[in-house]
């Protein structure tokens, strides 16, 4: 399945162009419910993703993260501040953002091939193009067997090996992608952390990856944005400046990466104290998971 | 089917016909040599002969009080066997297969008109909340008002004797039709609606290729229950109107003290009924393969 990653065909990713594309959050403040019972879930947040960079957000559990992706998508207003992208203000949910959401929404009444084609065909783009895509597509996350099979038929790292197939098939000027691994067992994980990091390189298109996992988020990340606490603003910035494509052993090995993620650790303690001062049961798991891991 | 085909028809097809065929033939021949291999066929059997044992003991042998003016099992079976048969009813007689055909017809249309209107209907009504409002409160008081109690409206309303039993008939398919149509727009998971509009699908592609294939499932189990209480209404429309057809035979044999007529009219109406439920279930099977794979067959 390596050799699929680092295989060369040139033909098809000179198709895939570039785009440049760059969001911009500037102090922005979001809070929900009213009166005596707002919570406030943002606050003075900014943060920018950078043009064409994989952009990973980390953030303690429940720190609003999810709150910044309906704002970025547009599926929700901000309270005040504003998200623009490449300048223009983020009004409303647009063909230029796509977000990929936790739980599996492949269509379970088509196959895998079918799912990987619906965004070209419901735009009436069913190409030569476009097949040549998703045949480039299946087979860099490697479900070139499984082209006619159903989604219950793939296995649970396949279905979203699918699922992100099916997404960057679109090629939106940003991806957005909600911890789109979370609940897989550690080596799907890791295998799809490959696929993911091969897809992203194919093309270096601007995206934005939501995690908590750390291993994760420094495996990916061009620029790391680490979360304060609730409310969540951005805490600070890392440049995760190893070399890419990386493999898993080399950054478990990398000296680099194992200095970042103690930094990361103990900027995410922190946040974690002061939510487990505040009565967090997700605080309390992370904070003896870390006493474990500082050994 | 109208919407079922639509959905083959369009740009984004569920799945090529030719590997449906196959796996269709593949599924009925797995569940035939699955069945032969179970025990399920002898315990069929068994319960077979004992219900019918007991017939044939308590009218024929022990003559039961009450049992005793039954038509016992030897007389039904020669009876309807028969070449010559006493009551002009048997396999052999041209006008037993015309009670048949007249009865498949009448459901024919029935089902055909409800599945036309339900499926849509109950589509739109999960679709459409501002829709719903409007049609399904009507709906509801309708619903639960018995086939039986139609009965002289829909005398009063149609002409002819045909278009009456028709009507009856439809009534009840209709309801569970449309109700199981509307649960199952009602049952698909936000996420894919959400997914076919992150992707680019406008309002009509998300319900063509979201809400109709998501919905199928429940419209079959709808299309089960619909073949089933469309026979119930048949036999209680022709027992009151209409002549000809098996409900018809069962009301006039009583009538004319014709009682071994009466059993085979019933038994008729069994293996006629259930083989219209088993074709709407291999229907149901040929159009969801996704469906199919996922419960049956796993990896074929």
């Amino acid at each position: 399945m390596n050799t699929s990653l680092t295989e060369e065909s040139p033909a098809l990713t000179s198709a895939r162009e570039q785009n440049t594309s760059e969001i911009v959050a500037k102090n922005i403040y979001k809070s929900y419910g009213a009166g005596p019972f707002a919570k406030e879930v943002v606050s003075d947040c900014s943060f920018t993703i950078e043009s064409n960079k994989l952009t990973v957000m980390i953030g303690p559990s429940g720190c609003g993260k999810s709150t910044l992706i309906q704002l970025i998508a547009g599926f929700e207003a901000t309270d005040s501040g504003e998200i623009t992208l490449n300048g223009s203000p983020i009004t409303d949910p647009g063909k230029d953002r796509l977000v990929l959401f936790q739980e599996s929404a492949l269509f379970p009444w088509m196959t895998t091939y079918d799912n990987i084609m619906y965004g070209p065909r419901a735009r009436g783009e069913d190409t030569k193009d476009a097949a040549d895509q998703a045949e480039f597509l299946l087979n860099k996350v490697g479900l070139d067997a499984f082209r006619d099979k159903y989604p219950q038929q793939l296995s649970g790292g396949m279905q979203r090996r699918a699922e992100l197939a099916r997404a960057m098939i679109n090629k939106p000027e940003v991806m957005i992608l909600d911890e789109p691994f979370r609940g897989l067992d550690n080596m799907s994980k890791e295998l799809m952390w490959e696929y993911y990091a091969g897809l992203y390189e194919e093309d270096r298109n601007t995206n934005f990856f939501v995690t908590t996992d750390i291993d994760e988020a420094i495996f990916l990340a061009d620029r790391l944005l680490i979360m304060t606490n609730l409310p969540t603003s951005t805490r600070s910035v890392i440049e995760i400046d190893i070399p890419r494509p990386r493999t898993i052993e080399e950054v478990v090995n990398s000296a680099r990466a194992n200095e970042i993620k103690k930094e990361v650790m103990t900027l995410l303690h922190e946040e974690a104290m002061k939510s487990f001062s505040g009565g967090s049961k997700a605080a309390a798991d992370f904070l003896d998971a870390y006493s474990k891991r500082a050994d | 089917m109208a919407n079922s085909s639509e959905v083959a028809d369009s740009a984004v097809s569920m799945a090529a016909p030719q590997s449906t065929e196959i796996s269709s033939m593949s599924l009925t021949m797995y569940r035939v040599s699955n069945w032969l291999k179970s025990p399920r066929p002898y315990l069929m059997v068994i319960g077979f002969a004992a219900v019918l044992s007991f017939w044939y003991f308590a009218v024929e042998v022990w003559k039961l009080p009450r049992f005793q003016d039954m038509p016992g099992l030897t007389e039904v079976f020669s009876e309807w066997f028969s070449k010559d048969p006493y009551y002009g009813l048997s396999v052999y007689t041209p006008e037993y297969y015309k009670h048949i055909g007249i009865s498949l017809r009448r459901i024919g249309f029935a089902f055909l008109l409800a599945t036309g209107l339900g499926v849509p209907l109950g589509l739109f009504l999960g679709w459409s909340k501002t829709f719903r409002e409007y049609v399904f409160p009507l709906f509801e008081l309708f619903r639960p008002i018995p086939v039986l109690a139609w009965v002289p409206l829909a005398i009063i309303m149609f002409v002819g004797s045909e278009t009456p039993v028709v009507f009856l008939t439809f009534l009840a398919s209709f309801f569970a039709t449309t109700l199981n149509t509307m649960l199952g727009v009602e049952s698909i998971d936000e996420s894919y609606s959400r997914a076919a509009r992150c992707l680019g699908a406008n309002r009509w592609q998300t319900f063509k290729h979201v809400v109709v294939p998501g919905a199928m499932p429940y419209i079959f189990t709808g299309l089960q229950i619909s073949i089933g209480v469309a026979w119930f209404s048949l036999v209680a429309g022709e027992m009151v109107s209409g002549q000809f057809g098996l409900g018809y035979v069962i009301n006039t044999s009583y009538m004319m003290i014709e009682y071994p007529k009466i059993i085979i009219g019933m038994i008729t109406l069994g293996i006629v009924g259930y083989s219209t439920s088993a074709m709407v279930r291999l229907l149901g099977d040929y159009l969801m393969q996704w469906r199919v794979r996922e419960l049956a067959l796993g990896d074929s």
